[in-house]
């Protein structure tokens, strides 16, 4: 295979007219009844970065999974450097120079990385020969494209910027021309990302293509050279990034141009509703997750945390919600002390008023195979309102709920219908309604619009704010620095645990956030 | 499950298709021995259902396999599989046997109860364990259940070898328990209504495993106990979130599911046997796997499907006796073909039978 | 001297227990390894068991036995692997069907076949293993010590117990030294990997189980036609269980499986030999509880009072591609 590779590279010719390394024509595919590619036609010139926007759920990721061999598409063509191809697996698509990095890394976690690098390409039967070659190869890409990584290491010691580099040297070592990423920013800071893209400009040099799937226009703007915009299935548009702005692709995204700012007055803080003094928090493996966090967040005020995923706030938001414990420190909710190093639970801190939408309903907000009106009174199950002893309430519930869905407008109004058949937005709403109708002293609110239509978004931060307005304090995390800047009247920086700068968005940029995102604090400097 | 099919055709339906296909399976494997499948199947119909003493039959089989098949449903709507139910039926034998020889001068009034909560305690107890370790330490359940079934087995041959024998006597089982402690057969009942039927094993407990049934409809789609088991069966993050103590939820789901399979022992030892001996489970424990598997984990299918594995108790004795090359481990056969196929393969008809029914839709909307 | 050739006699037949928990424990390695759990170890075993014994008796050779044995264990391994890789079933549910397939139709095709009650006949010579004397053992037999060590312990098992052993040290070459042994590590962890790297995870799978069918195979075999002579009901009398706990017990890693294996098969030599014994402060120790003793332990085992086990990743759950 290996060998195969290089003759493709070899006959590759040189002229001006040469043909465009990817050439799709006419791609459909549908799952069910949806139709997640519709007549997709794409073309990337070869040696250039192109980048794929679109929403979640636009159908970027079914056409490269399609271009990788995951998924065969119902009607259309693939080209590869001018020559039709057939691909039926992820082994064709590599055998056609075709690499790809996964938003989720396909690593083994209990392996190292050399035989993570070597799996799946393996010489022969034996594995000393493969293994050994593998490491002289990657000695020589470590020094092309300044990817070192220990090769002895395991997997699970490495941090996600590490792991991210085995997955690109697992595309080079298999002779990729083609590199697809999926999303490669979403775990890494911005200096880090800004490493990537430096890779990127070294890898086009060596004359690799390079196919950046990403829904963060900064990055669109930043490295490409070329970008295809992708909206419900369908390719809208195919522009070259110097003529195009970012206005102008976030408006081809969604289809109507978005209102970047969310309208809403100044908050008026009061009193302090929750107060986090010196947390500090580990998670199942002894990591120390959250190392001494002090906060607070006052009546009628909505406090923003921004940073990286993966650096502690994913923990923040469980520790005061009551789900997970902490090692030291105090949480206290309107004055009363929560006890979450011990005995506290997830119903103590609702009983504290204390509302939580999850960051993953999917995972914890919802069950999917539960009904509407059992998933409206999830966590609230055994509140006297809803259960008289032993028995629950139902006929109750299901007015409620009911009730509940035509003030949330939520669609179609079902109370009968399984969660997971309802859309994205609708079920965020469901998770919101349950949340906020308790009228919380204090809402914690985690990643509110992920996977959610334009629709829901606005009546989601609507709803956000109408609650603050209405004298609650509301804690929202999100790793979408344009959520949090246009929602929070105070941002909270969160870098390894730690609090890396406070901002008033007033008086702050996308660019000082990021920094603090990546651990560097100017101001204190 | 979310392959969006029809209620019916997910209850009901692809149930009838597995089950279609087990049968199928079987008569196969009655070919191979040289007999009539056709035939065979005769002989178990009739022997099951064809005369009064064959249903009582069919039907008290029937009322251990409700208890295993709860006991099974129970902890599935937990997201636990308890494959302990023989070890936990095994030693709750004791309790219901304790109750039965402290009390067996008085009248079966006073025991029942008693008896009922021997049972039920002494195999709460025993799952309790399992799901205590489970809950806590971390325990894998199945594997813990089946090791406990063992230990099961030791504990009562010791107690019926060492403690509770009759002494002076060679069999390996307690004294027979005076009229006390006997549980009214059916032909007893109707009698006291002038009624007459044939007499057989059929007694009071056949009521206690409807009366059972019942109570576990209450609790898993009526009370808040069944919500947070089922949540945590779905999702045991979302039952975090939700205040739910998975732990305590484990053990409690245990227990009921234990005391489900203890019941069983009330049939066994003080509705027939009248004394607890070596051995009674008789594999009942695990045929509530396939009970609870194809009843769909809800108490109507179970009692259906406990019928059916009653008459197939039943009716295959019959079948032993009329063709011996097909020996009574045929029901062993259907029994693991069952689970094979309504368990382990349910997805097999799924896609077709998903197909056929949107291609049907499809011709009618087009009409 | 008594105590030593009691303990040597004690140790000689844990070894005999040894290597029927080993072929079933690495069986289990193979399969769970790959990320399909398998509790119808005991099943295969018993299937094994029945068609190992009726081949040999119907052959009159005991390979030829072994050959059915492996056959019937790789059928039910199959139905396992479709089970539980192509429709995506429940594996633990699967693995009961399994028990109880394996379980009813030994004894329903025993008795259509021979006759016997489910016994299959008992066979001598050549259509069993029979013990074989390795070389030297009169050389060594006046060396003290080791003389005896190596006539009692060493030699004079069937060719099988050797296999068994052989078994570890080749297991563990296939598992981190091949190719495949990587990738099969790789699928029971992580199959996406597996997956995106080109490779079927589902073949890869199949091979796995197919595996263990074969090592079950010889297992059943070891049961009917070389500890013993013919195959009776229930003969695999909950080993398969067992080795089960002794996979967990050995971390899935070959060279621990083996130390749990031979810990294991001599408690239960040791169990048979110690019957009735007196302790002095305790009293007698019941026969019951030393039988029962493996189960206790490995339940004391699991709830982690001695480390912890953390079974393969992907363990128990079907392989589906992602949308």
């Amino acid at each position: 295979m290996q060998t195969q590779t290089t003759a493709t590279r070899q006959q590759l010719p040189d002229a001006a007219g040469e043909p465009p390394a990817i050439e799709l024509i006419g791609i459909n595919k549908s799952f069910g009844n949806v139709r997640a590619n519709r007549d997709i036609d794409l073309s990337i010139k070869k040696g250039s970065i192109h980048g794929i926007v679109g929403e979640n759920g636009a159908g970027k990721s079914t056409l490269m999974s399609i271009l990788y061999g995951f998924y065969q598409a119902d009607s259309g063509e693939i080209k590869v450097n001018g020559k039709k191809v057939h691909i039926a697996g992820p082994r064709a698509a590599i055998a056609a120079g075709i690499g790809m990095v996964h938003q989720h890394f396909m690593l083994v976690e209990n392996i190292s990385v050399l035989e993570n690098v070597v799996l799946g390409a393996e010489d022969g039967p034996w594995l000393k020969g493969s293994l050994d070659r593998a490491r002289t190869h990657l000695e020589k890409l470590a020094r092309e494209y300044e990817l070192e990584v220990d090769p002895d290491a395991l997997i699970c010691d490495l941090s996600v910027g590490f792991q991210q580099r085995v997955e690109i040297l697992k595309a080079l070592y298999r002779g990729a021309d083609i590199l697809i990423l999926d999303e490669p920013t979403g775990v890494l800071t911005p200096s880090q990302a800004d490493h990537l893209f430096q890779i990127f400009e070294q890898l086009k040099q060596q004359g690799k293509t390079i196919i950046l799937i990403t829904h963060k226009l900064r990055e669109i703007m930043a490295v490409t050279d070329t970008v295809s915009v992708m909206r419900q299935g369908a390719m809208t548009a195919e522009v070259k990034t110097s003529e195009t702005s970012p206005a102008q692709l976030a408006e081809l995204m969604v289809g109507r141009p978005i209102l970047m700012r969310v309208e809403k007055t100044k908050s008026q803080p009061g009193e302090p509703i929750l107060q986090v003094d010196d947390l500090r928090v580990f998670n199942q493996q002894g990591v120390e997750r959250i190392k001494g966090i002090s906060l607070s967040v006052h009546a009628g005020e909505i406090v923003g945390v921004a940073g990286v995923a993966g650096n502690g706030q994913s923990e923040l938001l469980e520790t005061i919600a009551g789900i997970r414990h902490a090692k030291s420190g105090t949480v206290r909710i309107g004055g009363v002390a929560a006890g979450v190093t011990g005995n506290s639970n997830a119903k103590t801190l609702r009983h504290l008023g204390v509302s939580h939408v999850p960051e993953d309903r999917h995972k914890m907000g919802m069950i999917g195979p539960f009904e509407e009106w059992e998933n409206s009174v999830l966590g609230l199950h055994d509140e006297p309102e809803n259960s008289g002893g032993f028995i629950m309430k139902i006929q109750t519930i299901l007015q409620h709920a009911d009730d509940q869905m035509q003030r949330y407008d939520i669609r179609p109004p079902n109370v009968h219908l399984r969660a997971e058949n309802f859309s994205g937005g609708n079920q965020q709403k469901i998770v919101l309604a349950r949340e906020i109708d308790r009228e919380p002293q204090l809402l914690l609110i985690g990643q509110p619009t992920r996977g959610v239509d334009i629709g829901a978004i606005e009546f989601i931060h609507k709803q956000i704010i109408e609650l603050r307005d209405r004298g609650n304090a509301i804690l929202l995390v999100s790793v979408e620095l344009e959520e949090i800047m246009s929602l929070s009247d105070r941002i909270i920086v969160m870098f390894d645990g730690h609090i890396s700068g406070e901002r008033d968005p007033e008086f702050t940029n996308e660019k000082e956030l990021g920094l603090l995102m990546a651990g560097i604090n100017e101001a204190a400097q | 499950m979310n392959q969006d099919l029809p209620r019916w055709a997910d209850m009901v339906l692809i149930p009838a298709l597995n089950l279609a296909m087990a049968l199928l399976m079987s008569g196969l494997v009655v070919i191979i021995i040289g007999e009539n499948p056709i035939e065979a199947m005769k002989y178990l119909v009739y022997g099951s259902l064809g005369y009064g003493e064959g249903i009582g039959y069919t039907l008290y089989y029937a009322t251990n396999f409700i208890f295993t098949g709860l006991a099974v449903a129970v902890a599935f709507h937990a997201g636990l599989f308890n494959i302990g139910g023989e070890g936990q039926a095994y030693v709750a034998g004791i309790g219901v046997a304790i109750a039965c020889l402290w009390l067996d001068n008085t009248h079966w009034l006073i025991v029942f109860p008693l008896a009922i909560f021997g049972g039920a305690a002494f195999g709460a107890l025993w799952a309790a364990i399992p799901g205590y370790l489970q809950a806590k330490r971390g325990s894998h359940i199945v594997i813990t259940t089946i090791m406990f079934n063992f230990i099961a087995s030791a504990l009562l041959v010791y107690l019926l070898v060492n403690v509770m024998k009759v002494p002076g006597s060679m069999a390996t089982e307690t004294r027979s328990f005076e009229a006390g402690a006997h549980l009214p057969f059916m032909s007893d009942i109707f009698a006291w209504f002038g009624l007459k039927i044939e007499k057989s094993p059929l007694n009071l407990s056949f009521f206690l495993a409807i009366a059972a049934s019942v109570a576990v409809w209450i609790l898993i789609w009526k009370t808040k106990l069944g919500y947070a088991m089922r949540t945590l069966g779905f999702s045991s993050t979302a039952a975090l979130y939700a205040g739910i103590s998975p732990a305590r939820i484990i053990i409690i789901a245990m227990s009921i599911s234990g005391a489900l399979a203890g019941l069983m022992a009330v049939n066994e030892i003080m509705g027939v046997q009248h004394r607890l001996l070596l051995g009674y489970t008789a594999g009942y424990g695990f045929v509530g796997i396939a009970v609870a598997l194809m009843g769909r984990n809800h108490p109507v299918g179970i009692f259906f499907a406990a019928i059916l594995f009653g008459m197939l108790y039943q009716g295959g004795a019959e079948l032993a006796f009329e063709m011996p090359a097909i020996t009574r481990d045929m029901i062993v056969v259907i029994q693991g073909m069952v689970i094979l196929f309504t368990g382990a393969m349910d997805h097999m008809f799924r896609p077709t039978v998903a197909r056929l029914l949107s291609f049907t839709r499809s011709q009618q909307e087009g009409a | 001297m008594e105590t030593i050739e009691l303990a040597i006699q004690v140790l000689d037949s844990g070894l005999r227990l040894t290597a029927l928990l080993l072929f079933a424990c690495l069986a289990g390695l193979f399969s769970e390894r790959s990320g399909i759990f398998d509790i119808g170890l005991e099943g295969k075993l018993l299937g094994a068991a029945f068609a190992a014994g009726a081949g040999a008796a119907v052959t009159g050779s005991a390979w030829l036995g072994l050959l059915c044995g492996i056959g019937v264990s790789v059928v039910l391994s199959l139905m396992h692997g479709l089970a539980s890789i192509t429709f995506r079933g429940n594996q633990i549910i699967s693995g009961v069907a399994i028990n109880f397939l394996a379980a009813g139709m030994a004894i329903l095709f025993g008795q259509a076949w021979f006759g016997r009650g489910g016994n299959t006949p008992s066979v001598t010579g050549a259509a069993k293993f029979n013990d074989i004397s390795l070389p030297l053992v009169d050389t060594l037999n006046n060396v003290p010590v080791i003389g005896m060590l190596y006539r009692e312990l060493i030699s004079g098992h069937t060719i099988l117990v050797y296999i068994a052993f052989a078994f570890v040290p080749l297991t563990w070459f296939i598992l981190f030294r091949t190719r495949f042994g990587l990738r099969l590590r790789a699928v029971g962890e992580c199959p996406e990997a597996v997956d995106t790297a080109g490779i079927s995870v589902i073949w890869l799978r199949y091979r796995a189980v197919i595996i263990c069918g074969i090592l079950c195979g010889f297992g059943g075999a070891y049961l009917s036609i070389s500890q013993n002579s013919f195959f009776v009901r229930d003969m695999s009398a909950g080993k398969g269980f067992v080795a089960l706990a002794a996979l967990i017990f050995a971390r899935w890693m070959p060279f621990n499986a083996l130390v749990s294996c031979l810990l294991f098969g001599i408690l239960e030599a040791s169990a048979i030999a110690f019957q009735g014994i007196t302790i002095p402060g305790i009293g007698e120790i019941p026969v019951q509880f030393i039988q029962a003793l493996p189960y206790i332990l490995t339940v004391i085992l699991l709830a982690g009072f001695v480390g912890k086990a953390v079974p393969p990743k992907a363990g128990g759950v079907p392989y589906v591609k992602e949308r």
